[in-house]
């Protein structure tokens, strides 16, 4: 935040570089954060005897380095763009809702169900169909986190996690209960999607459609926010309620409408990761991308375009876990001490914003 | 022995032994987190205590062979990630939620890094006491089974009860949990306070974890809790910050989660996944009940801010 302050001239006054510093300020600092993040995790694998050398370069190996790679960075894109704008819509109104996963594993569920009503319709109307199922599923489970929250004053990070494991043991009920595939014998499943209603992949690139999807999401959201007044008076009331409701602003719609938008996209993942990826919905959709887009929303400082960034970062990340234990021996829990240690270090970093002076103008006016 | 044949009677006293046996993790966490809650902030991270409690616990106790030493390590463990969390938030404008949120994933990638070779091992357990001797039935005797560290959580619920009402450290907790400037103003440092009840709430949620990877289910595995940590914290609310409430709140969760196998037991296996659920959604309705829309929760700590 810049101090106003009346002795300062006008920044059109200042030269072009130190006039962009506080606007720097929040992109230095994150970046900061994130190497500061890498550094004490390769301190970290030191401790424990491993190479961090090696592990970064087998990161670029495994996630960056080769069209196969990028093939499978992107497609663990898709659902973590998605699972960040879950958490990142709901901070703009001053929410943490952490319980992503449930709409994600919830939308793919209804998504695979859809799937198999609409056989026979056009594929089109059938494929829209399931994503609106996904999405359906997904925004009213999280929509119901923000409306507990506007209406009973509940705690939205807690009952959204609480939510998240009810999501999931709902999920083993169906997809073993009643929406079985007979077939599915040692994995089980529901009926697998009729190959029409298979998202492929994406000319020119080798990434389903699903990343585009996604891109495209940031673009809309990034507009609803920065752009209609709707965005804007999420932020009032984001900043403060009282002053919001004071103002007449429309609290409540805006807080069930945030957290439902953003439940709606984590069920679009869950589509796209039964449309495009598995083919039915079983235990595979229950891989953690909940609560790793929690981390790139953070990352991202919330911000829909700097999402597509960091996503494809730790979508190489998590592409690469695989090579990463193989060829240095390490748990897959590795992924998790690094995501874990880099989100601290990101937290602790917003102690920083308007403390550091080369950021502020009256520095650069003093010089 | 032979299990005597009692019928549906079985559920009933499954769901007692269940709830003696599933709820020590409970209390133990939300003692802790009540502790902390008071000085005014939220640990949401005693997950991941909890999870890296049972992983530290397993891992000394079966490399030293006493049970004891793995749960006063997990301890330490727990009472160290609670001076993390509390010094990271003693800086201006980082959110306590948010580090809670870190620190869980922190936690738990942690437990899993470093259990990996104790998945297989099996370490000693912690000794329970049969209360149920004077019963012929096994199935009585097995739920009688209590461990010594419920009784020890029963017992620290009243001591902490106690300490909030009666002792010093316990007005200067309430002091700083209910207005930092009074505290200031009273030569408290409160983030020094924070800090302190922060960890000593980690260091108890450590013990709960060393409970169940040693006691129930009794081995370490990554799944070896499932959501007890959070479930815990919201329990917490339910009782108003209050550690006996705590207790009577952590033996009604400990028996909602025995209801699933229990009924299992008896041969109703339909809709196992959805008994599964029970505890969350019990939990869930019990925080629907007990939060306020409109004014401040009775009993709060007025410097929290999963209440503002």
């Amino acid at each position: 935040m810049v101090p106003q302050n009346k002795a300062v001239g006008s920044p059109a006054a200042l030269p072009v570089f130190p006039a962009l510093m506080p606007r720097a300020e929040a992109v230095l600092i994150p970046l900061g954060a994130l190497f500061a993040g890498f550094l004490a995790f390769s301190v970290f694998l030191m401790l424990v005897g491993k190479s961090p050398i090696e592990f970064f370069s087998l990161v670029w190996m495994g996630g960056f380095s080769s069209a196969f790679s990028w093939q499978n960075t992107l497609s663990r894109v898709a659902p973590l763009v998605f699972a960040a704008l879950c958490v990142a819509l709901p901070a703009r109104l001053g929410l943490v809702v952490i319980g992503g996963e449930g709409a994600i594993v919830l939308g793919g569920l209804a998504a695979a169900v859809a799937g198999t009503a609409v056989v026979g319709l056009p594929a089109g109307l059938g494929m829209a169909l399931m994503a609106i199922a996904g999405m359906g599923l997904g925004g009213a489970w999280i929509g119901a986190v923000g409306a507990l929250r506007i209406k009973r004053g509940v705690n939205e990070t807690i009952s959204s996690l609480l939510m998240a494991y009810i999501a999931i043991a709902l999920f083993n009920h169906f997809v073993e209960g009643p929406f079985r595939d007979p077939a599915s014998l040692n994995k089980p499943s529901t009926l697998p999607l009729d190959a029409s209603l298979r998202v492929g992949d994406m000319p020119f690139i080798a990434a389903h459609w699903g990343v585009m999807a996604g891109v495209i999401a940031c673009v809309l959201c990034w507009i609803l926010n920065e752009r209609t007044t709707i965005g804007f008076a999420a932020r009032i009331a984001g900043d403060n309620v009282r002053a919001a409701q004071v103002q007449g602003l429309p609290v409540a719609k805006l807080v069930i409408g945030f957290t439902a938008l953003g439940g709606a996209f984590a069920g679009l993942a869950g589509y796209f990761e039964v449309a495009a990826i598995h083919g039915s919905a079983n235990a595979s959709l229950i891989a953690g991308y909940g609560y790793t887009g929690i981390l790139v929303a953070f990352l991202a400082r919330h911000n829909p375009l700097a999402i597509l960034p960091v996503a494809v970062l730790f979508g190489g990340f998590e592409a690469a876990g695989g090579l990463i234990q193989r060829r240095m021996d390490l748990p897959d829990a590795t992924i998790l001490v690094f995501q874990g240690m880099v989100f601290i270090i990101i937290l602790l970093s917003e102690a920083l914003y308007g403390r550091l002076r080369i950021f502020q103008p009256a520095y650069w006016e003093a010089r | 022995m032979e299990p005597v044949e009692i019928g549906l009677w079985g559920v009933p006293l499954a769901i007692l032994g269940g709830a003696i046996r599933a709820s020590t993790p409970f209390i133990f966490v939300s003692l802790g987190e009540c502790l902390t809650e008071r000085s005014g902030r939220i640990n949401l991270g005693l997950e991941g205590t909890l999870v890296f409690g049972a992983m530290s616990g397993y891992a000394i106790a079966f490399e030293t062979g006493n049970p004891f030493i793995g749960v006063l390590a997990a301890a330490v463990a727990g009472a160290i990630f609670g001076l993390v969390h509390g010094w990271i938030c003693k800086f201006k404008g980082v959110n306590d939620i948010a580090v809670g949120i870190a620190m869980m994933l922190f936690g738990m990638g942690l437990a899993f890094f470093f259990g990996k070779p104790y998945i297989q091992p099996q370490a000693p357990d912690l000794p329970a006491i049969p209360f149920g001797w004077w019963s012929d039935i096994p199935q009585v005797q097995a739920a009688l089974q209590v461990n010594v560290l419920f009784i020890f959580g029963a017992v620290l619920a009243v001591l902490i009860a106690w300490m909030f009402k009666s002792t010093r450290i316990g007005l200067t907790i309430r002091v700083v949990g209910d207005s930092t400037d009074a505290a200031r103003a009273m030569g408290i440092n409160p983030d020094r306070v924070r800090l302190l009840s922060t960890a000593a709430g980690g260091a108890l949620a450590g013990i709960g974890g060393a409970y169940l990877s040693l006691h129930y289910p009794g081995s370490w595995t990554e799944g070896v809790s499932s959501g007890q940590g959070l479930m815990a914290i919201a329990l917490v609310i339910f009782a108003r910050w209050n550690p006996i409430n705590c207790f009577w709140a952590a033996l009604l969760f400990g028996g909602a989660g025995a209801l699933g196998p229990a009924l299992q037991s008896v041969g109703i296996s339909e809709g196992y996944y959805l008994f599964f659920a029970a505890p969350y959604v019990l939990t869930l309705i019990l925080l629907i009940m007990t939060s306020s829309p409109d004014r401040a929760m009775q009993g709060a700590p007025l410097e929290l801010s999963v209440t503002k």
